[in-house]
């Protein structure tokens, strides 16, 4: 079974005068292990799409499957649940906590999985080794760079193991080098067995995924393979 | 989530913003200061009060006529006598008592040559008053029995009456007039100084018919008693001795209230501490009001913070943090600021209350009783709940998807 299994989801949004049909009939399956980029212009859509992959929102129709589990049945704090256990977001502004240093960003999520301390601990740490800052742990984010803020939301990301990584527009705010190193820690986490699934509108970060979802006006246009896909490993 | 764990997030929310989170408890301080000040600065009074008080003898009893309450049914018509006959029968039927005496005080002039003065109190006593209401003559002696029963004409007065007077060093011997009542010094009381606003020295006493004779005839049917009992242990039994005797005498029947009241010390003392009491309600209503406004600044603050933390609630929502967390988070956030305030405020209001202690002579040591510091952090407490209850429920019901994309 699909991990994630989207059938005839519609989100429309009542603007009073009008409704805004942001999400227009979608059918999506992604599988464990997927590497997808989600691709469109402002307004295809792909917000509204990552909202609810990551249920941050639930569709006016149509059901949605995560892992098995109906998210659209979910209520608030169940859905703060599945964020907690099966969602890894990584934003295009990092959303870390200001004055709180990389291992407390990253155990947060621990703590509302209820671990106890010295478990949070442990877990953070290795989750911050395996983005390469084991040895920035102690620094605040207003003392690292943009590649290493983002590389501290991604261990955030990562240290519930989550079903999968949503990362949105991870790249957005760095240059082109460290959109690259970043990228390449994401083909990491692919290789290592990690579902990730990429929101973006630029065609060369995409390019990093296998396979290509391309929204327009609420509905997919089209979901191929990527070039990635095609190469040998 | 671990509460202990939002207690430390609240610390370090508060610690981030140390400026900010003071000002914002400054009101909690002050009123928690306030109380604690005013709670400790009463106890030493009420502790004084008690003290001087104690000093006139826990033996004291004072039988005076009840009007009873002027706007009852009823109660217009009541005669209400207590006379010396009462006070008579008192000293002969009621076990255990060691001296009455009558009081009877009126107004009038004393004069001496041609100099005239009004003391404020001129008294009909016996020769039991110095004891029973332990003020002792300084010079010559007091009113005696033999003075009494002879009717001779003397008289006994303060030292102030004899600086207005003019009595000189030697006033023993010396021709005054009472009013029409032509007496000879005998004795010059000690002093006193004043109580309660009273100069206590200005006082003249002259032989109790002297004083019915001069004030006139009906003046004798509503007289104070004043007495000692033999001992505190017989102060109970002595009262209620005087207000059976006294129902029987004035012929009150059984359902029907005392036309009498008999006070002793332990009343006075309540007395006492129900005005003091009153003063404390007072200005704990002046110290809520303080708390109000300091409540409703932590609110302020509060909202502010979570309007500024939008993003922080967003990202905690998005990672898992349920509605009751965010809530629980805020909530404590301000409960921990207004419990900090409430205990600097009761740090500084201990110590407003020593240094008043200190600076005051014949002071008792400062002394905040455990209800006070319970109800100082009760009521911070309730402050920081009360007024951190929107604020925490605002924040936790932001969505999280807004939260996110908030500037």
């Amino acid at each position: 079974m699909a991990l994630i299994e989207l059938r005839e989801i519609f989100k429309i949004y009542d603007m009073g005068a009008e409704k805004v049909h942001a999400l227009n009939g979608i059918d999506l399956e992604i599988t464990r292990g997927e590497y997808v980029a989600i691709m469109g212009s402002s307004g295809s859509g792909k917000s509204t799409l990552m909202n609810l992959l990551g249920c941050l929102d639930t569709p006016t129709s149509g059901s949605y499957h995560l892992n098995g589990i109906a998210v659209e049945t979910l209520d608030d704090q169940q859905l703060a649940g599945i964020r907690n256990k099966e969602i890894g977001f990584v934003f295009q502004t990092f959303n870390l906590l200001a004055r709180t240093d990389a291992l407390h960003n990253v155990e947060l999520p621990l703590i509302y999985a209820g671990l106890p301390r010295a478990e949070r601990r442990q877990r953070a740490k290795r989750s911050l080794e395996r983005v390469g800052l084991g040895d920035r742990m102690g620094h605040q984010p207003n003392e690292l760079s943009g590649g290493q803020r983002q590389r501290v939301a991604i261990a955030r990301a990562l240290v519930n193991d989550p079903s999968i990584l949503l990362a949105d527009e991870p790249t957005g705010n760095l240059d082109s080098t460290t959109s690259e190193e970043i990228m390449e820690l994401f083909a990491q986490l692919h290789q290592g067995g990690n579902t990730v699934v990429l929101v973006t509108h630029e065609p060369d970060i995409a390019e990093y995924a296998e396979r290509r979802v391309l929204l327009r006006d609420g509905k997919i246009l089209s979901d191929q393979l990527t070039a990635r896909a095609m190469a040998p490993a | 989530m671990v509460f202990l764990e939002n207690f430390r997030l609240a610390l370090g929310a508060l610690y981030a913003n140390k400026m900010r989170s003071i000002l914002t408890t400054l009101g909690i301080i002050i009123g928690v200061a306030a109380v604690i000040a005013v709670v400790s600065i009463v106890q030493g009074l009420q502790f004084m009060i008690t003290r001087e008080l104690q000093g006139v003898g826990a033996t004291y009893i004072v039988v005076r006529p009840d009007f009873g309450d002027r706007n009852g049914p009823g109660m217009v018509a009541r005669s209400v006598k207590l006379t010396w006959d009462d006070g008579k029968a008192i000293r002969e039927k009621v076990p255990s008592v060691r001296l009455i005496t009558p009081v009877l005080n009126g107004r009038g002039q004393v004069k001496y040559g041609d100099r005239k003065h009004t003391p404020p109190s001129i008294q009909g006593v016996n020769q039991d008053y110095p004891d029973v209401a332990n003020h002792t003559v300084d010079r010559g002696r007091f009113l005696s029995r033999v003075d009494l029963e002879n009717r001779r004409n003397v008289v006994v007065v303060g030292q102030k009456v004899v600086e207005e007077l003019d009595l000189g060093k030697r006033p023993l011997g010396k021709e005054i007039y009472v009013g029409t009542y032509p007496a000879t010094v005998i004795g010059v009381m000690e002093k006193k100084g004043q109580s309660l606003g009273r100069d206590l020295d200005d006082i003249v006493f002259v032989p109790f018919d002297a004083a019915v004779a001069l004030f006139g005839r009906n003046a004798g049917d509503a007289v104070e008693l004043r007495l000692q009992a033999q001992s505190t242990a017989v102060v109970e039994q002595v009262r209620g001795g005087i207000e059976h005797l006294l129902r029987q005498r004035h012929h009150v029947s059984g359902d029907q209230p005392d036309d009498f009241k008999v006070q002793i010390q332990e009343e006075i003392l309540k007395t006492v501490n129900s005005i003091l009491g009153n003063v404390t309600a007072v200005v704990t209503g002046v110290v809520g009001v303080a708390l109000l406004v300091g409540g409703i600044g932590i609110m302020n603050i509060m909202l502010v913070s979570v309007t500024e933390r939008t993003r922080e609630i967003g990202v905690r929502k998005a990672v898992g943090a349920r509605r009751q967390d965010v809530l629980l988070q805020f909530l404590i956030e301000a409960v921990t600021l207004s419990v900090l305030g409430g205990a600097i405020g009761l740090a500084a209001g201990y110590l407003l209350g020593a240094g008043v202690a200190k600076l005051l002579p014949d002071w008792p040591a400062a002394h905040v009783p455990l209800w006070a510091v319970a109800l100082a952090f009760g009521f911070s407490a309730a402050v920081g709940i009360f007024f951190g209850i929107y604020p925490a429920g605002k924040a936790s019901r932001l969505d999280p998807i807004d939260a996110l994309r908030y500037e």
